[in-house]
Parts: C-alpha cells; structure tokens; sequence
C-alpha cells in the first residue's frame, strides 16, 4: 500500500517536470544557501580554532614594551612570573630576521627565535628529528640550533642536517633537531613570518647575546590548570605592574582562552543568525510548495473522487498528497544539499581555505526540507481528503 | 426463493435549498435478490443520481433504512463507507473514470490496491479480468489509445476485479455509439448469467430492457415496471 503510494505521488512530479522543478527552487536555493554559509563560516572558523589549539590553550601572551627608563623584563621579573602558583613556565619570544649559510649557499630572510627550555616542554610535539633545546643550553649559551623544515629544504638540498653546522648572523651553530613540518607554534610567528624562507630556533640567551639585548619584550606564560585563569591572569598583572611602576599601556595581556571563548561566541551568533535566515527561506519555499499541492488537489479533483468510489479510504488519500509534498520538498533539499556543499567547496579552494563536510548542516538542510514538506503538504493533503466523493465525481 | 442481497426501507433524501429542504428520494423501498439484473429507469431530475450514490454508498439517506449484504449502510461514516464500497460495489460509470496515465491493466488493479491485494495478486486478478472482458491485448494500453467502447470494458473489468457483491452501473452506454452500446449491453447479460448482481441506472428505456427487472423512478418515487412495457 505504501509502496503503491509512494509510485502514485512520484509518477505525478514526474508528469510535471516543470512545475515541479519551479515549484522545488525556493527549497533548493534557500538549503544551498543555508549550506553554503554554514560550511563557508564554519571551515573559516574550524581554520581558525585550530591554529589557536595548535599554539596551545592555557598559554598567556605578554607583550612587555615596557617604560623609556625600563624596556622590556628582565631575568628578576620573569622568575617572578614564574613563581607564581599555578604557571608552569615562562617562555620568552625573542625574534629576528637574519640571513643563514651553508658552506658557499646563503639563505636570507630567515627567522630567528630564541626560546627556553620551558617553551620545548610545554608545545606538544614540536621536534620530529634530534633532541630539544634543554636547561643546560641556556645557561652556558650554547650555539646549538634547531631547524625547520623549509631550511633544511633550502639550504641542504638532501644531506641529513643533523650534526650538520650552519652559521646565522655571523655565528656558527650545531644543527641538534629538526622542527615538524607545518606547525603553528606562536600567534606571533603566525603573524609575523608569513614570507620567510625558513626557521632556526636557537637558546634565548644565545639569541639575547646576538641581538645585543639586555630585556625580553614577549614572553608565552604557560597555566596549569585553566580555570584559575583569570586569577593567573590578575597576578601577571600585578608583577607587571610592579615592574614597570603601574606605568599605563606598559604591557598587554592576550590570553588564548578567552579569544578561542570569543570566537565561540562569534560562531553560535552566526548559527542563530544563519537559522534565522533558513527558516525565512524555507517559509518561502514552503508557501510554494502548498501552493502547487493545492492546485494539484483541485486539478486533480475527480481522480480523487474516483480513488474514493473504488474503496479509497481518506486517510489514504491525504497520505498520497502528502508524500508528495514530502517528496517535492526533499528532493529540493537534496538538489539544493548538493548545490550547496559544490559552491562551498569552489568558495573553499577560491580563498584558500580547507574545505570540510558539515554532516550537521546536511542534516539540518533536509531535515528542514522534509518538516516543510509535512507542514506545508498538510493542509492540502487534509482538503483533498475531505471532498466529497459525490461532488469530486461530478468535475470531469 | 434467492438471497436477498440489498433491501431498502422508506429511504428519503433531502438536500437543503435556500432556507427549505429540497426532498429529492421521497421514500423509496427497494429489495434486490442475488443474481438479479435490475434496471433503475427514470427521466432526468427524477431522482437518479441521488439514488445511485446511495446504493453506491458515496452518500447516506436523510432517513431510512439501508441495508446492504445484511450491513446496515444508513449512518456509516466516510471511512467506514469507503470499506463497504471496496467490497461490495464495483461501480460504472458513464463517462468511464480511468485514470489516463495508468494502462489498462493499472487502472484495473486500483480497486485491489485499495483491497489491499498483494502486488502479485493484483498483477493476475487484473490480467483475468481483462480476458473476460476481451481486452488481453490491450492490456498495456493506456485509455487514450483505446476506443470508448474498450475504455468502458477496462471500466467494467475494474468493477469486477474486487469481485464485488453488487455492479452499480450509472448510464454505462451514455457515451457509446448504438452499436458499441449494444455490445456493452451483450457483455452485461453475460455478467449477469454467470451470477453477478448488476444495478444499472438508465433514463434510456431501450438499454433498460436488457435486465430482468425494472423500477421505474419518478419525481423521487419508485414504481415497479414491467420489462415488456418499457
């Protein structure tokens, strides 16, 4: 019975191709444009979130400018961000640009980091070949480095780099590791590196020396645990405070959590805002398709008529119009799932961005599609079950 | 003597008209045994249509009583009715009714979908009834590429496929030439000495004439008649 039903209601949108087609539109342009949005913003986002976990939650930037009289913080002021409870360590970012050599290859514009220990032990991951940058490297200012890459790609042309010496900025160093590939290790590297032509990290003191600094300007403030952060966040505020004489606009505060927190934020906003949206559009195709069911029920007038006189109960009648009012409905939500995710992944590939399948928002599209469907399909279906078998026959 | 299969009992039926009751079935009583061929005649505006649809049950009497295979039809509701008309009735009509996408064989089995017959079922029931009428090759024919008088056979075979216990035809030589009327009629008799119960209502006294039977029905009254007369 049901099967009957359903070859009934599929033979009739066939026998009306296009009505049908003009019928299905609004659904189709109201899901494509509900799935392109949603997997457009949402890989934009899913971008973005992941670098931000890449660098790491639970990391505090500190960009320290300090005052004319004190530039920057030195090794006092870091100890006493160190000491406070719950930090697990203090990382300085020390960064420059600088040209390294191979034997007779020269490589400019590279970048140049300094960090510490504590940088090594709290990024996951970061060293794929060789060993980290360790305590013993700071104090005595060892020349030891580590590569990426897209150096090793660049200047050694296939030799094993490892135990290799490369001199930066006039000093030689001892390749002791090499860096993963593509790793988004700091918001500001992120930034800042866009075109270099590779990266060698090398101990903070070391590149201190180098740079002819005496103060660190930047330091990453690793926290323990991640819901005392706000009370981390006080504290470094205050030993900032104190170090720069409550001097204003001496030093900021970017902490990781709360912009991931923000773009969260961003994204539900853009969610409700793109359901607002869908729902407009739908309600348009939806009055589009009952439209079309109710000339369909009056066109088809005696044949229900007929239906009834050869034993045709209502129930089976409103049954018939209404899988195919579902029926038109998902099939515009299919066709426009599809349009959708297509011009999602040209818009994808045009801006650079991965493309990812939202399985949330096809759902949501034909879902959506197939509630219009009953909705809409119901008063029809109803109308179409009351006629009067009498009256229906007599319309010929 | 033979099983009485419908019997009718001061059956009237009023339709309201402006602020009064238009009575169109002044108390009509009617008995009709199994195996009769029975002729409704009547000139239009007597009354016809009203009765037809409710021995077709498509509609109820105002009041009365109706009683068909000892099923009391009077105050049914539209679901229960559309149970009895799939078992009992098989209907004809005159301007035919078939669906005009379906074939032949297709708009034969829609009585036995609604019958609930297996696909497989219907497939056979279908094919055999076609025959009977004289359609086998015509059975993946759509209405259009059938002539009036083959499009009334289909009709018919559809009417006999739930086997029904009554076949209410409603001027089924309406739309036919003499001759294909004529063998419509030919096809009915034949029906009616295999044992079906056939209703047919006519204002056309010479189709009449092919039952065994006629009521005369006038100004919403019925009268016994007489076939010689008619």
């Amino acid at each position: 019975m049901l099967r009957e039903t359903i070859k009934m209601s599929w033979q009739n949108i066939v026998n009306n191709k296009m009505r049908s087609f003009l019928t299905i539109l609004g659904i189709v342009i109201g899901v494509a444009a509900v799935i392109a949005l949603i997997t457009i913003i949402q890989g934009v986002i899913d971008e973005l979130n992941q670098q931000f976990l890449d660098i790491g939650t639970g990391k505090v930037n500190v960009q320290a400018y300090g005052t004319p009289l004190k530039r920057g913080l030195n090794n006092s002021d870091i100890e006493r961000l160190a000491e406070i409870e719950n930090v697990a360590g203090v990382s300085p970012n020390l960064s420059f640009s600088s040209t390294a050599v191979k034997d007779e290859n020269v490589l400019e514009d590279i970048t140049v980091d300094g960090k510490n220990e504590v940088y090594f032990r709290t990024t996951k991951e970061l060293v794929s070949r060789g060993r980290n940058l360790n305590i013993l490297d700071m104090d005595s200012k060892n020349k030891v480095a580590i590569v990426d890459g897209e150096l090793v790609e660049n200047l050694f042309f296939g030799i094993d780099p490892l135990g290799e010496t490369i001199i930066v900025d006039g000093t030689t160093f001892i390749i002791v590791g090499v860096l993963k590939k593509d790793l988004h290790d700091d918001m500001i590297a992120m930034v800042s590196a866009g075109d270099s032509n590779g990266k060698v990290i090398i101990p903070y003191t070391t590149a201190m020396t180098m740079a002819g600094l005496g103060n660190i300007t930047s330091v990453d403030i690793t926290v323990k645990d991640t819901n005392y952060m706000s009370q981390v966040i006080d504290e470094i505020e205050l030993v900032l405070n104190q170090a720069f004489n409550f001097k204003d606009d001496s030093f900021f505060i970017l902490d990781l959590d709360s912009l991931v927190d923000a773009m969260e934020k961003m994204q539900s906003m853009m969610t409700s805002m793109l359901t607002g949206i869908a729902a407009i559009s739908l309600l348009v195709g939806g009055i589009g398709i009952m439209n079309m069911m109710l000339v369909s029920v009056t066109e088809r007038t005696s044949e229900i008529g007929l239906r009834k006189a050869l034993g045709a109960e209502p129930k089976s009648i409103q049954s018939q119009f209404l899988i195919e009012s579902i029926f038109l409905s998902l099939l515009g939500g299919i066709i426009g799932v599809i349009l959708g995710l297509t011009l999602s992944y040209v818009v994808s590939n045009a801006i650079g961005m991965p493309f990812r399948l939202h399985l949330g928002a096809i759902a949501l599209g034909l879902n959506f599609s197939a509630i219009i469907g009953i909705v809409f399909g119901w008063a029809p279906a109803r109308k179409a079950s009351l006629l009067n078998p009498i009256d229906a026959l007599r319309s010929v | 003597m033979s099983k009485e299969i419908l019997k009718m009992t001061n059956i009237i039926k009023t339709y309201p008209m402006g602020d009064e009751d238009h009575v169109v079935l002044k108390g009509i009583d009617l008995i009709v045994n199994e195996g009769e061929f029975l002729s409704v005649l009547g000139p239009s505006g007597s009354g016809k249509s009203t009765l037809m649809n409710i021995l077709g049950c498509l509609d109820t009497p105002t009041s009365g009583e109706y009683i068909l295979h000892n099923k009391n039809i009077s105050n049914q509701n539209q679901k229960e009715l559309a149970r009895i008309r799939s078992k009992e009735i098989g209907f004809i009509f005159q301007s035919f009714h078939l669906l005009p996408r379906l074939s032949a064989r297709e708009n034969v089995e829609l009585p036995l979908i609604y019958a609930k017959f297996s696909k497989s079922e219907r497939k056979n029931i279908a094919e055999e009834m076609l025959v009977k009428v004289g359609l086998e090759d015509k059975m993946n024919h759509r209405p259009n590429q059938l002539s009036g008088g083959q499009q009334q056979r289909v009709a018919i075979a559809r009417a006999l496929s739930t086997n029904p216990t009554i076949l209410l035809a409603d001027e089924p030589t309406g739309s036919l030439d003499q001759s294909t009327g004529k063998q419509v009629m030919n096809l009915f008799t034949e029906l009616n000495q295999e044992g079906h119960t056939i209703i047919m209502i006519t204002h056309d006294s010479t189709i009449a004439k092919y039952a065994n039977r006629i009521v005369n029905l006038l100004d919403g009254m019925l009268t016994e008649g007489d076939v010689a007369d008619a």
